[in-house]
């Protein structure tokens, strides 16, 4: 029986979850192996809904753990299809064993995190531990903010991680529930021009190809061990930001939606800017916008890709900037946040001389109201009017209690 | 279906289909190589391999080496289970699309483990694979021991065997739990076939494996494999201990169908004391003395009562 496809408006009202159900739909997946877990159940759930009505011609295997989930998906793609996935926190966390090995395997699966904290203690809502768990973890890792983000950040990551010369697994992470539940219009595309887009699976070293053999998951030690992660490490450095930026020029020719590795808003002239990923970008876009109207320069700058980081477009787009806040959604637990080591790296052997303050924010799902935003680029402003860094390079914004700060 | 393989002896048998090369790191007298090698030779149909962590996943596969001339898989240590369930549904998912290279073929799903990737660390995998009907087999290389790591205690671990975590010493005769009882547990997800087996009795394992592949649906066997290394005899005694090992009923040959048709597949002319077989092995060598020998006399009670609980289990179709 062949499947059915669907008729879609050109913008449905779709949350998050749905968007990503949607496109894992029109990609024609060969094998999804999942595990339930909030704030990404629904994904599962609606991919689930599709199968059992016929819009869904491949294998939907629910397993008994999201470990077992990636396993699955590695056998699967290891044998030589299409393949994905989703999850979160404490299951992201459980799959992170065969995160590395999918990657190391070179197996280009999709996995769709909906990102949440991690235990302890227990919590369900959206922050980015679990996207920065995985950021050694050989993955490329696209960022949406927003239903219409995760919807098209599928159709990238099929496209890229697929590619014969890429062949590694690529993350889609979109913020629990800020994104996940919040329904949006999403522009649609049509099934066969999402299907066109990312094409049909094209295998290589597949285990069904019986006329060629091939052993996957083998051992090597001091002897080989360095030159394939090298390898890998090579790959990710020098193809992979070619690869996104090609498919994001492909995407806007179907789409009209033009994406960038690194988005950036009001940074033309910018003084001072703020760096962050997810759903923060729409709310600090808006502060931007209100910092202006007081004659304050603000911009800016999301992360669309965090792995590989994007070192020479984030130096780029910082170059002018004389003050910086780096909004990290995840605790550091004793050290500065990741997205200020990786901009100190990125501008350190520049001329750029910028002052550099940390914000960790909104961990557990807490809010990140304008009126922190506001105060962060209050903090910037004062930094480039004293001309010096007048406050702590790493300060928590929004946590109950005496303020909070270090370094 | 595929016509099942013809194998007329074992010198025959030993020389077919040779997808397993001699050429492989394994300890000499590893029973692991027998089996797998017994495994493989049972059908002339296109295969797709797991082996989870273990001694034959680290001595066949080192790179750039492979031992293995057939599609292989190894993962981690306790999924080499879903590995094959996930290239079982691929295979499925591009049938039902069309898209198989070789649509002729009848390929066979089958994942190796040692007892520990597969009574401990890899147990829930192998519940999931078996309670989702994949159609696949699981056989385990039953060496009751962590070998590939230096010979830790798993649970299959019989009482009395010295292992490094739980060693004989002053105070203690070294393990102290009887194994698990896994051919019944795999049963018990009302799996169509379920069979423990012996490299020894080659006939016997062939005919299950044929039957394995031939019925849909999970399978699970438990191959006994003796370990030169830990269980601690002469390389060249291999066969030896597995006759004394089926021969005294420590591991009785069996199948079980649809988890209520047990037969017993093997009944030693001549059964061995159990004593017989523990002391062919030094990893049993303390119980001999005086204070452990009461140890001998139950182990030979508990097999004794397993095997008059097999056959009540055979005559009852239970």
């Amino acid at each position: 029986m062949a499947f059915d496809k669907v008729e879609l408006k050109d913008i449905e009202v779709w949350d998050g979850n749905f968007a990503a159900s949607q496109a894992m739909r029109q990609c024609q997946i060969d094998v999804v192996a999942a595990y339930p877990i909030t704030p990404s159940t629904p994904i599962v759930e609606g991919y689930g809904n599709m199968k059992a009505n016929n819009l869904i011609e491949g294998e939907f295997v629910m397993v008994e753990s999201e470990h077992a989930a990636m396993s699955g998906c590695i056998g699967a793609a290891a044998a030589g299809g299409r393949v994905a996935t989703a999850t979160s926190s404490q299951g992201f966390a459980l799959m992170v064993e065969t995160l590395y090995q999918a990657s190391g395997m070179r197996l280009p699966i999709v996995l769709n995190v909906v990102n949440r904290a991690l235990a302890a203690p227990l919590n369900v809502n959206g922050d980015h531990s679990d996207m920065y768990l995985g950021r050694d973890s050989g993955w490329i890792q696209l960022d949406a903010y927003c239903p219409q983000d995760a919807y098209d950040m599928n159709f990238i990551a099929f496209k890229v991680a697929e590619d014969h010369d890429v062949r590694l697994p690529c993350m889609v992470h979109q913020d629990g529930f800020m994104t996940s539940h919040t329904a949006q219009g999403v522009h649609t595309l049509d099934d066969d021009t999402a299907y066109g887009f990312v094409g049909e699976f094209k295998p290589m070293n597949d285990m069904l190809d019986f006329e060629h053999p091939v052993t996957h998951g083998v051992q090597t030690e001091e002897d080989w061990h360095f030159e394939h992660k090298a390898r890998q490490h090579n790959d990710l450095m020098t193809k992979v930001l070619p690869k996104i930026q090609a498919a994001f020029d492909d995407f806007e020719k179907i789409s009209g939606r033009k994406y960038n590795i690194v988005e950036k808003y009001d940074m033309e002239d910018a003084d001072v800017a703020v760096v962050c990923m997810g759903t923060s970008v729409e709310t600090a876009r808006e502060v931007a916008g209100e910092m202006r109207e007081k004659g304050i320069k603000a911009g800016v700058v999301g992360l669309r890709v965090v792995r590989p980081f994007p070192f020479f477009e984030i130096a780029e787009a910082l170059k002018e900037v004389k003050a910086i806040a780096a909004l990290d959604r995840s605790s550091p637990n004793g050290a500065p946040g990741m997205l200020f080591n990786e901009i100190a790296g990125c501008l350190i052997n520049t001329p750029a001389n910028p002052m550099l303050s940390g914000f960790v924010y909104g961990l557990g799902g807490r809010d990140l109201t304008k009126k922190h935003l506001v105060e962060i680029y209050t903090q910037l402003q004062a930094n480039v009017d004293a001309g010096k860094l007048t406050t702590p390079q790493q300060q928590f914004i929004g946590v109950r209690g005496p303020k909070l700060s270090f370094l | 279906m595929s016509e099942m393989k013809k194998i007329k002896n074992l010198k025959e048998f030993s020389t077919s289909a040779d997808r397993f090369e001699g050429a492989n790191l394994l300890c000499p007298g590893c029973a692991h190589s027998i089996i797998v090698r017994e495994v493989l030779n049972a059908t002339n149909d296109d295969l797709v391999l797991a082996a989870s962590t273990g001694c034959l996943e680290v001595c066949t596969a080192v790179y750039p080496y492979t031992s293995w001339d057939a599609s292989w898989i190894h993962i981690g240590f306790e999924n080499g289970s879903t590995a094959v369930a996930g290239a079982e549904a691929m295979y499925n998912a591009l049938k039902t699309k069309g898209r198989l290279k070789q649509p002729e073929r009848n390929p066979k799903f089958v994942a190796f483990g040692g007892d520990g990737a597969s009574y401990d660390i890899g147990f829930q995998w192998i519940s999931g694979c078996m309670e989702r009907g994949h159609n696949m087999m699981y056989v385990v290389l039953d060496n009751e021991v962590y070998a590939n790591t230096g010979g830790q205690r798993s649970s299959s671990t019989p009482i009395g065997s010295s292992t490094t975590t739980a060693p004989a010493g002053k105070v203690s005769y070294g393990e102290r739990k009887n194994k698990k009882d896994m051919v019944s547990i795999m049963a018990a997800h009302q799996i169509p076939y379920s069979a423990q087996v012996a490299p020894n009795k080659w006939k016997d394992m062939v005919k299950k494996i044929q039957h394995g592949m031939a019925v849909e649906g999970p399978v699970f066997i438990n191959a006994v494999s003796p370990c030169t290394t830990e269980w601690k005899f002469d390389p060249k005694d291999t066969m030896h201990i597995t006759d004394l090992a089926t021969d005294s009923l420590v591991f009785p040959l069996y199948e079980i169908i649809d988890n209520h048709e047990l037969n017993i597949t093997y009944r030693p002319k001549n059964v061995v004391p159990v004593e017989e077989y523990m002391a062919a092995q030094g990893r049993f060598k303390h119980l001999f003395k005086d204070e452990y020998k009461y140890l001998i006399k139950e182990w030979q009670e508990r097999v004794d009562a397993n095997w008059a609980y097999l056959q009540r289990r055979e005559e009852a179709r239970v």
